[in-house]
């Protein structure tokens, strides 16, 4: 359970660490559109330069990176293996049963595994180097053009802040009746599958009681102390964006501009 | 059923980049038939200690030897099913654990796991119930309604309904009211009685000197002393600070006393061994 990656924050004082949320925010976003058009050799070469600089910056080891990718390993294989097989095209390289497998398949099956790493890797640069909140508060700024029609964002990004909160807590919580349950004999791994489904209320049940529970203690420990509504409150920490955002940026920018230039010549 | 730690070190995610040590060389041995005590501040190793004791943690080096089962890092799930049934353990709070449509139900879960048939085990936990003082008019209702105080005691049922011969504890009188806490320390009294090893966690150093036989004291991971309560509490009280513990309320009088420049053979544990040493060391004054 301890070695789940994905979205899980870093603590650091790298150079990426100290940018701007609003800014990691950005660039992920602009690089997983960009992504979207990648399709030569040349155009995925980039950006995986990209994202191994993007790895460089935040000073953590190679390790991390790689253990993240593990959870989703399946994920991208799936999709490779319908990649291989559903891609028509000539010359047919291998016929397995009424399936063939075809030149185009293959270089099909290469690109997305690729383009799936690059986009989890740069997602996990963003999660990886900033805490929850401040991903809830970039959320909330960039954002607040919305509040101009009436959608809620303070409160939407205050929700999103307290589940991101809650995750830890959660985790923590299934572990501890976890525990509980296993020292009373409770096993997940004997069994057919219903035995095994029924093997997990002992802990679903225990655990919605407790998130309950939490979930009205805040609520209010909220309400003793005041509060209203989410539109009006001031923030304890204040984005602004500095002279290594600018950077970043101007970075981003180059990124994109010669992955344009490799498009339109075709390398 | 002595327990026996042999050079146990433990780290989460030991292996990774995040390895985190936890515990540095452990060697321990707690005694069959006796209550054993663990104190130490927090964070100093006492709840990841506890939970080698049934197999939720498994060391990453050296072994931990329970009865005639011996725990290492590379000992198999259904081995360590056996040494649960062994070992009943009562976590922090365990009321949280509690999940059936009834008190009995609840109750019964561990001794169904570890292989009880139906009736067996609804008689191993009514006599559970009965051990902890759940009174039977609810026994059928469900475990959501009761007070705090019962559902602690429905817990610590749950724990013990499988008869085990070790009972594990973690800070069992942590929110309880001053009955609530007696009537804990009544019940590892009779669980010892009754041949059980007890092992439990405390921060109450009056619990500890009241009912245990033997005191490890934990700090950053390591073993900072084992001994009876009357050794480990005559320890120098630069000692304690050092450990960030307290003494118990007779040895914090005594303390005073001596401070005031009445001072006394040895430091005692309790309140009555206080009197009576104050009585004979100063009777003819």
């Amino acid at each position: 359970m301890n070695n789940i990656m994905i979205g899980r924050f870093v603590p650091g004082s790298s150079w990426v660490h100290r940018l701007d949320p609003r800014t990691k925010m950005i660039v992920t976003f602009v690089f997983i559109f960009v992504m979207l058009f990648a399709s030569s050799w040349g155009t995925y070469a980039l950006s995986a330069v990209f994202v191994v600089l993007a790895i460089r910056l935040t000073q953590q080891p190679f390790k991390l990176y790689w253990d993240g990718l593990k959870p989703i390993f399946w994920l991208i294989l799936f999709t490779v293996v319908l990649q291989l097989f559903l891609t028509p095209g000539t010359p047919v390289v291998l016929h397995v049963g009424p399936l063939q497998v075809t030149w185009p398949g293959i270089l099909n099956a290469i690109y997305v595994m690729i383009r799936f790493t690059l986009i989890i890797l740069m997602s996990t640069i963003m999660t990886l180097s900033t805490p929850p909140t401040s991903i809830a508060n970039a959320l909330e700024s960039l954002l607040a053009p919305l509040n101009k029609i009436h959608v809620p964002v303070a409160e939407l990004a205050l929700m999103l802040s307290i589940a991101l909160r809650f995750v830890p807590l959660l985790m923590d919580e299934t572990q501890k009746i976890m525990n509980a349950q296993k020292s009373r004999g409770m096993s997940f791994s004997t069994g057919g599958p219903i035995k095994r489904a029924r093997a997990i209320v002992p802990l679903l049940i225990p655990l919605f009681v407790g998130a309950l529970q939490r979930a009205l203690d805040l609520a209010n420990a909220m309400e003793i102390r005041g509060f209203k509504d989410a539109a009006s409150r001031t923030k304890y920490r204040i984005l602004l964006y500095g002279r290594q955002d600018v950077v970043a940026f101007i970075g981003t920018l180059i990124f994109v501009l010669i992955f344009i230039g490799i498009k339109i010549s075709g390398v | 059923m002595a327990i026996t730690f042999e050079q146990v070190n433990f780290s989460y995610g030991a292996g990774t980049t995040l390895a985190n040590p936890i515990l540095h060389d452990i060697n321990i041995t707690i005694a069959d038939h006796q209550v054993t005590a663990i104190i130490g501040q927090t964070g100093s190793g006492k709840s990841t200690l506890i939970q080698h004791l049934n197999g939720l943690l498994k060391p990453t080096t050296g072994q931990v030897i329970v009865d005639d089962l011996i725990v290492t890092n590379t000992t198999k799930e259904k081995q360590l099913t056996k040494l649960r049934a062994k070992v009943g353990m009562v976590f922090q709070f365990p009321e949280n654990q509690l999940f059936a449509n009834t008190v009995l139900e609840d109750v019964m879960y561990g001794p169904l796991n570890f292989g009880y048939k139906t009736d067996e085990a609804k008689q191993s936990a009514q006599s559970a119930l009965k051990m902890v003082n759940v009174a039977e008019n609810l026994w059928q209702k469900s475990p959501f309604e009761l007070s705090g105080g019962q559902m602690r005691r429905v817990a610590m049922a749950g724990a013990l309904a499988s008869n085990p011969d070790i009972v594990v504890m973690d800070e069992p009188a942590a929110g309880l009211d001053p009955k609530g806490q007696a009537e804990l320390l009544a019940l590892v009294s009779n669980l010892k009685e009754a041949g059980k090893l007890v092992v439990f966690i405390s921060h109450q150093m009056d619990h500890v000197v009241s009912v245990a036989d033997q005191v490890i004291v934990m700090q950053d991971g390591h073993v900072a002393a084992q001994g009876t309560p009357a050794d480990v509490f005559n320890r120098d009280i630069d000692w304690f600070k050092s450990v960030n513990l307290d003494l118990p309320r007779a040895g914090q009088f005594a303390e005073q006393l001596r401070a005031n420049g009445v001072s006394l053979s040895r430091r005692p544990l309790t309140l009555a061994e206080l009197a009576t040493m104050i009585n004979e060391e100063y009777e003819h004054e």
